[in-house]
């Protein structure tokens, strides 16, 4: 069984009288462990599908399934509690709370989990090393370079031990260099068995994961996927001319 | 997320921003301040007020006064009408049980120009004169600091004795003597209406319990303090504290004397033949039982209207009327002082409102981060009204502060007024209220940041 399974999802919106489509009939199933990328121009609906998929958001219609829970029709109250357990997110522009050090950053999923401070800290100072970051627990982030504030936020997303991570543009505030360290990294937690899913406008970035899946006007127009296809792809096979011309 | 970490962090909020707190705060803390203030001067002087009626007799004191005004139907029998007489307090005594210590009571008093007290050159400027029976010290609450009570034996042989009140002596003697000593004249003679009569107790001076401090205070630090006058609070427009005052006033210029002494030497013009006959000002008695109030009332009248052959020439005085009076009056400034401290408060609600919704919307950001690694609409709705409360309660705790500076300033620019009197409970309401406040000012807001859309507030710069 998939870890996600998504059913056939329409998303809607209502702008002033027109009807949106912002998502035209995705069906999709990921496995444990994948490392896949989401790719396709901005207004192309990748990121309302990741928005669904993390629990930001529910569909109009259509079903999916998350690790057993069917989350298209939960509570607010629910798909908090698995924003919390079963999700970390990693942001474009990073996210972290300025007024806090980067340790209290870390820390603040599990605040929300309810764990005491002595676990808190263990386990932040734990995700914190894992990402290289230990030394920098007491700083704020405005103190770090680029890199190390997504390396930050990627110990935050790690720290309640999520079933799924989605990356949203993660190396779309950063230098070249740093983003293919960060690109590493997340090769390196998909290579550690972590589910991993990076929604990004860039093929070239896309281009690190096994298994791309473009999206196109709400729909899924091309996918690759090294289990059907038996090899992985170059690249310049998989786009097209349109998103080579927002790169 | 445990209530530990919400109010740790609203602590770390509020002091991050804690100029912007402080402001916000200001409302609060005035508002809590200027509820204390009120609360504590309205509280002076329901003191003063409800020691002044337990000092002139309490609610146990009924006096029967004459009434010449007979009801239409019997007007014509009006030469009839004697008035009250000994012959009263003999009936009551035998056949009212529900009363006791009923005493006769004639007064005269100097200014009306009937009545002379002096000594040497010196004359007192207002004293009232009372023949009466030693029960009258229970009645209306005297108290001997110094010498005795006149006798029965001092009653039936008419002795020339009497026991003044401390201004009597203030005004005839001085206060204190060359070598600071209160001066206590008993044994010395004083004149009324040029007829020598011996001192021979004196009561305690009577004065409310903060003007007593005070006196005690400026003693100590060797200097006299100026004496309040009841005429001072009247012309400062506060009637009911005058009134007050003006009972430790009168009860300070009191000369007592045995009824027969003044019927035999102050009556000169005197000549209706047995001291039976001769009207009294007014009989003075106590109740048992507050609560018996009516029907002692009645008892008394049954007796009365045996004695007064059916005529109604006589009236109560009970001190219900001044009870009530001062009752209503300070429940009067109570609410006007809560109408007050209440914009205050609301005010300062106001601003929390109005801080706590231009910082949620600084923080939308945090908000939906905050939210996308799992906050619950709840925890935010906490998290936002729990800033709010703590800049309330700190507002609070800091006008509780503030209260006591403001009390004390305000009292020493309006000496003339009753000394205002702090209570604990007066603080723990205002301080309550503050919490109220906090909690309604930070309702709004919160719902506000428990609403917005996580997807919306991260897009949000």
């Amino acid at each position: 069984m998939p870890l996600l399974e998504l059913r056939d999802i329409h998303k809607t919106y209502h702008l002033g009288g027109e009807t949106i489509r912002a998502l035209d009939g995705v069906s999709l199933d990921i496995d444990s462990g994948e490392f896949i990328s989401i790719i396709g121009p901005s207004g192309s609906g990748k990121s309302t599908l990741m928005h669904i998929l993390g629990c930001l958001d529910t569909p109009t219609s259509g079903t999916i399934n998350l690790d057993g829970m069917m989350i298209h029709d939960a509570s607010a109250r629910q798909l908090a509690a698995i924003r919390n357990k079963k999700i970390g997110f990693v942001f474009q522009f990073f996210n972290l709370l300025p007024k806090l050090t980067v340790r209290q950053n870390v820390e603040l999923p599990m605040i929300y989990s309810g764990l005491s401070g002595k676990e808190r800290r263990e386990r932040a100072m734990n995700s914190l090393s894992s990402v290289n970051m230990e030394d920098r627990s007491k700083h704020r982030p405005s103190q770090l370079s680029g890199g190390q504030q997504q390396r930050a936020a990627i110990a935050r997303a790690l720290v309640n031990d999520p079933r799924i991570i989605f990356a949203d543009e993660p190396t779309g505030n950063l230098d070249s260099n740093t983003g293919v360290l960060i690109l590493e990294m997340f090769d390196k937690l998909h290579q550690e068995g972590r589910t991993v899913m990076l929604v990004t406008h860039d093929p070239e970035i896309a281009a690190v994961t096994p298994r791309r899946i473009e999206i196109r006007d709400g729909k899924i127009a091309n996918e690759i996927d090294p289990k059907l296809a038996g090899e992985v792809p170059k690249f310049d096979q998989f786009t097209d001319i349109e998103s080579k011309k927002l790169t | 997320m445990n209530l530990g970490s919400i109010i740790e962090s609203g602590f770390k909020e509020i002091w991050a921003h804690w100029f912007r707190s402080l402001l916000t705060m200001f409302g609060i803390i005035l508002g809590v301040a200027s509820l204390v203030t009120m609360s504590s001067f309205v509280k002076g002087k329901e003191n003063l007020l409800k020691d002044s009626l337990a000092e002139s007799g309490g609610l146990e004191r009924i006096v029967v006064d004459d009434n010449d005004d007979l009801p239409d139907y019997q007007k014509h029998l009006e030469d009839e009408a004697n008035g009250m007489t000994l012959k009263d307090v003999y009936a009551l005594q035998k056949n009212a049980p529900l009363v006791y210590n009923v005493t006769p009571v004639i007064e005269k008093r100097s200014y009306r120009g009937s009545l002379r007290v002096s000594r040497k050159d010196k004359r007192v400027r207002y004293a009232s004169v009372k023949g009466t029976w030693p029960s009258l010290l229970e009645i209306e609450e005297h108290e001997l600091e110094h010498g005795r009570v006149f006798s029965d034996m001092d009653d039936l042989l008419a002795n020339p004795v009497c026991i003044i009140g401390t201004q009597i002596r203030n005004d005839l003697f001085g206060e204190y003597d060359n070598q600071g000593e209160e001066i206590i004249p008993i044994g010395e003679k004083i004149m009324i209406n040029y007829i020598p009569f011996k001192i021979i107790g004196m009561f305690k001076q009577y004065m409310s319990e903060e003007d007593r401090k005070k006196k005690e205070e400026a003693r100590a630090a060797g200097q006299t303090v100026a004496r309040r006058d009841f005429r001072a609070a009247y012309m400062s427009g506060d009637r009911q504290s005058g009134t007050a005052m003006r009972i430790y006033s009168m009860k300070n210029s009191t000369v007592m004397i045995p009824i027969n002494t003044l019927v035999s030497k102050l009556d000169s013009d005197y000549d209706r033949g047995s001291n039976m006959d001769r009207s009294l000002s007014k009989v003075a008695m106590n109740i048992y039982d507050v609560s018996t109030l009516e029907k002692s009332l009645q008892q008394v009248r049954n007796v009365l209207m045996q004695t007064h052959k059916g005529l109604e020439d006589f009236e109560f005085e009970t001190q219900e009327g001044f009870a009530g009076d001062i009752n209503l009056s300070i429940q009067n400034e109570r609410i006007s002082g809560m109408f007050i401290a209440g914009i205050c408060l609301l005010v300062g609600g106001i601003g929390i409102i109005n801080i706590m919704l231009s910082s949620i919307s600084e923080r939308v950001r945090e908000i939906g981060i905050r939210k996308s690694i799992g906050a619950t609409n709840m925890d935010v709705f906490l998290q936002i009204l729990t800033e709010s409360i703590v800049i309330a309660v700190a507002g609070g705790l800091a006008g509780i502060m503030l209260s006591p500076i403001l009390v004390n300033t305000l009292a020493s620019f309006a000496d003339g007024t009753t000394p205002p009197v702090m209570t604990a409970f007066a603080m723990a309401v205002a301080f309550g209220f503050s919490v109220i406040t906090g909690s309604l000012a930070g309702l709004f807001p919160a719902i506000k940041a428990a609403k917005l859309d996580p997807i919306q507030a991260l897009r949000y710069d």
